[in-house]
């Protein structure tokens, strides 16, 4: 099985590398992607490493990138979605790209701030054609259109009198116009009335169109307002008031020839202007279109380079062989393409010194690296979800890509929905390489797509556990002819037509009355049950034991899969102090209750079912040890509970104390016994490579063995008695509480498949109507 | 329950998972991906023969029938053989 049974076999290489070419050597390792490189600078401080310069320059570079990202999207320009993947670049194509980007930075925010001015500028105008076009219809015209107005009096009071009339006073008129928003006019307007008690006159009248204001970009209502005063403070007043309530003033033309003039002048502005914002929208666009080709290749070779310089900083710079220091942790099996990776960048960077790898032998635990391939990588994310196993670990992940999808199944288990569910992960598996599918950004959609070998899984097995529980849309299927028969209970039985049938409602068919029942269904749960009303008491009784054998069965493998592990470290004591009493507790208890539900569903038939036990009251009653008030269902059965229910509490105290004081031994007193034995063993491991792993996790324990380079007789071990207690209490405390409790959360699978069902009957029969 | 309508699908189903988990192994060629697969196999073809076995193994002494109103019953009557 290779690398998916366990993790791979690492090695602690070191490599020399030319400071020349360092970095092509690095980028070589990046795009090989299979190495894991040591901090051997951790004292150093992030800001004092050799290459931080070149790193703030790379996040310059981000920065800049992101800013042309925003502008891009703002704009609505399409990005093209192929997958790019440019190797970093080197560092003398660097310089360019840094001028590259930051001219366009430049060119772009210049271009964006003129845009804006103008913007701003053609909001002004716009707004003084409306003003104007507005007060126009305030404003009293001189007497040739007097005969009017006649009909309207009451205009007299709200309309302005002209300056040339007004002049005539004596009295000195001023106006005052503008805008204002539309939301505060009604403030204005009660202002204006207290401050200046009345010797002002406001009329106003609200625009048409919104327009955009120029603060938060958001279309406002505003309203054209024209205030004429008396006097010279109270045009003072009101040009304070206006000047508080954000009003744009714009001057108000004297004459009706000086108004055409300045609207004139206000509409060929304003033409020029929309030309020339046009044109600049447009450069804008093309700017921005010809970054947006290249934008993604270089936010991915920046990506790089910053890694690049991020690694270069953790190693250590040799100063006086030129060369730096790299330690890194390597698979076995891929030492030749490290070594070929290494030569390519040597030869990329034209270094006359090849640069080299070492393999050195190690005291520390080694990462854990699992293959993957597209299939299996989903179900190792989710057992990784739990917990990434140590080193050499038997990995639970090749089980969990059958495991999982059955469990779900069973709680799923619906034949129409598990069509439904295969068929739209086929699609998604098929049509894998279509770049739309592959390269969207949205989450949700991202979500299923990377899952679908998981929901194919999925789907397929709710297809055969639907199948099983006879479960299609909530209907049942009658594929090979119910088991029950009705005609029997009239032939044979004491039904009648008319007495029983019109007078009941309900009516149980009786199992014992020959010809009713003629053996199970073949494939699953009968369909009669489906039409019966009591179909739930079955179903619960069935689905709650299932649930009990099916996690007992999981939990069981879990337990016994662990026998690898202790086989593997080489520690065959795990297998007797630790291994077997968990088995034996698990399966002295819980393995009882699956050996009960069975005995009981095959020697217990209708015959005898007043007589029926309920099996949780004889659970009960074995842990009471209270054997008398049921009858057995057994000969034999109580004394046999007692072995059991003894034999598991035995075990506790076996899992509890076994390896702690076995180990104590060990150190102590088995020493001088055994003191050959292990020399032996000691020599022979000398070797392998492996007893750097023994000696790996053997400190997981808190013994460590005598060192490599002596072959000292003496041991210096530390043998941590308290501490190796401490961790086996919790594991016991841990397993036999888990045990329990695990048992009863499998009880799930018999919650969710009940809800599944009545939700979907209750949806159709409330939503589809028939 | 040595009835032939138990013996038949018993050891129709456990032929036809006996195959998939015990036979179909061997002739998975070697690659890098046999341990998988058969792996795979295996516990599928365990999985569901015990989910199935559990299913029949319910239905085969059966303590109480099923309750149907008896509008069912008069349909049964004539539309089941």
């Amino acid at each position: 099985m290779g690398s998916l049974f366990r993790s791979e076999e690492m090695c602690l290489t070191q490599l020399f590398l030319q400071s020349g070419s360092a970095y092509d050597c690095i980028s070589e390792l990046g795009e090989m992607g299979m190495v894991e490189f040591r901090d051997l600078n951790p004292s150093v401080n992030l800001f004092q490493r050799k290459f931080v310069t070149e790193l703030k320059r790379c996040e310059e570079m981000e920065r800049i990138l992101g800013y042309l990202l925003r502008e891009i999207k703002r704009a609505d320009i399409p990005l093209p979605e192929g997958e790019v993947n440019p190797v970093a670049p080197l560092p003398k194509h660097v310089l360019v790209i840094m001028e590259q980007l930051q001219r366009l930075e430049v060119e772009l925010s210049e271009v964006t701030r003129n845009k804006e001015k103008l913007q701003k500028n053609l909001l002004e105008l716009t707004e003084y054609t409306h003003m104007l076009r507005i007060t126009r219809n305030f404003v009293h015209r001189s007497a040739e259109v007097g005969p009017t107005y006649e009909e309207f009096p009451f205009l007299e009071k709200d309309s302005m009198m002209d300056y040339s009339s007004m002049q005539r006073l004596g009295a000195k008129l001023g106006f005052i116009s503008g805008l204002i928003q539309r939301r505060k006019i009604e403030a204005f307007e009660r202002m204006l009335w207290r401050v200046c008690k009345g010797y002002t006159i406001l009329s106003y009248s609200e625009i048409d169109e919104y327009l955009e204001d120029p603060d938060t970009g958001e279309p406002t209502k505003s309203v054209v307002f024209l205030i004429s005063y008396w006097g010279e403070q109270i045009g003072q007043k009101v040009k304070k008031i206006c000047d508080c309530y954000h009003c744009h003033v714009y001057p108000y033309p004297n004459s009706n020839e000086e108004r055409n003039d300045v609207v004139e002048g206000l509409r060929t502005r304003i033409q020029d202007l929309h030309t020339v914002l046009h044109r600049t929208e447009d450069y804008l666009r093309q700017v921005l279109n010809k970054a947006s080709e290249s934008v993604y290749t270089w936010v991915i070779q920046v990506k790089k380079m910053k890694a690049i310089y991020h690694i270069l900083n953790l190693c250590s710079f040799d100063v006086t062989n030129k060369c730096l220091i790299a330690e890194v942790w390597c698979p076995v099996n891929d030492l030749p393409i490290l070594r070929r990776a290494l030569e390519e960048g040597s030869r990329k960077s034209g270094a006359t010194v090849p640069s080299f790898v070492n393999r050195i032998p190690s005291n520390d635990t080694p990462p854990t690296l699992i293959r993957t391939n597209k299939f299996t990588s989903g179900f190792q994310n989710i057992v990784e979800a739990y917990g990434v196993g140590n080193y050499r670990e038997v990995n639970p992940a090749p089980y969990t890509i059958i495991t999982f999808p059955f469990l779900f199944a069973v709680m799923f288990g619906d034949l129409g929905h598990g069509v439904i569910m295969a068929l739209f992960a086929l699609w998604m598996v098929l049509y894998e390489d279509n770049r739309k599918l592959k390269y969207t950004r949205n989450e949700i959609w991202n979500t299923f797509f990377e899952g679908r070998y998981i929901i194919l899984m999925m789907g397929l097995f709710s297809v055969y556990t639907g199948l099983i529980y006879n479960d299609c849309f909530s209907k049942s299927l009658n594929i090979f002819g119910s088991g029950w028969s009705v005609n029997a209970m009239f032939k044979s039985g004491n039904w009648t037509w008319d007495s029983t049938l019109r007078t009941n409602a309900f009516l149980t068919l009786d199992p014992n009355v020959p010809g009713v029942f003629n053996g199970p269904y073949p494939l699953g749960i009968d369909p009669i049950w489906n039409l019966a009303s009591n179909r739930l008491t079955f179903l619960n009784s069935y689905k709650m034991k299932m649930s009990v054998i099916v996690g007992i069965s999981h939990m069981s493998f879990g337990v016994i899969l662990g026998i690898f592990n202790h086989l593997h470290f080489g520690k065959k004591f795990n297998l007797y102090l630790v291994l077997l009493p968990e088995l034996l507790f698990l399966l002295c208890l819980f393995g009882y209750l699956v050996f009960m539900i069975i005995y009981k569903w095959l020697a217990f038939s209708a015959r005898d079912s007043q007589m029926a036990p309920s099996i949780l009251i004889h659970f009960i009653n074995m842990f009471l040890m209270q054997g008398d008030g049921v009858p057995p269902l057994f000969p034999g059965q109580v004394g046999l509970q007692v072995f059991l229910v003894v034999i598991a509490l035995l075990s506790v105290p076996v899992l509890l104390l076994g390896k702690p004081v076995y180990l104590y031994w060990l150190h102590n007193g088995g020493a001088n016994r055994i003191g050959m034995y292990r020399g032996y063993e000691r020599v022979r491991r000398h070797s392998e490579e492996e007893l750097s792993l023994m000696r790996a996790n053997d400190m997981e324990e808190g013994s460590v063995p005598s060192d490599l380079s002596t072959s000292r007789e003496q041991q210096k071990e530390e043998f941590d008695f308290g501490d190796m207690f401490l961790h086996q209490s919790i594991h016991t405390i841990e397993y036999c509480l888990g045990c329990i409790s695990n048992t009863a959360s499998y009880l799930r699978l018999w919650a969710l498949s009940l809800a599944h069902a009545r939700e979907y009957q209750h949806t159709t029969s409330n939503c589809i109507l028939y | 329950m040595a009835a032939l309508s138990f013996v038949i699908p018993m050891s129709v189903m456990t032929l036809f998972w006996g195959i998939i988990g015990g036979v179909v192994p061997w002739f998975i060629p070697k690659g890098p991906n046999r341990g998988v697969i058969v792996t795979m196999l295996v516990l599928t073809a365990v999985c569901c023969y015990l989910f199935w076995l559990i299913a029949i193994l319910a239905q085969l002494n059966p303590l109480f029938g099923p309750a149907l109103k008896n509008d069912t019953i008069w349909y049964m009557y004539y539309h089941w053989p």
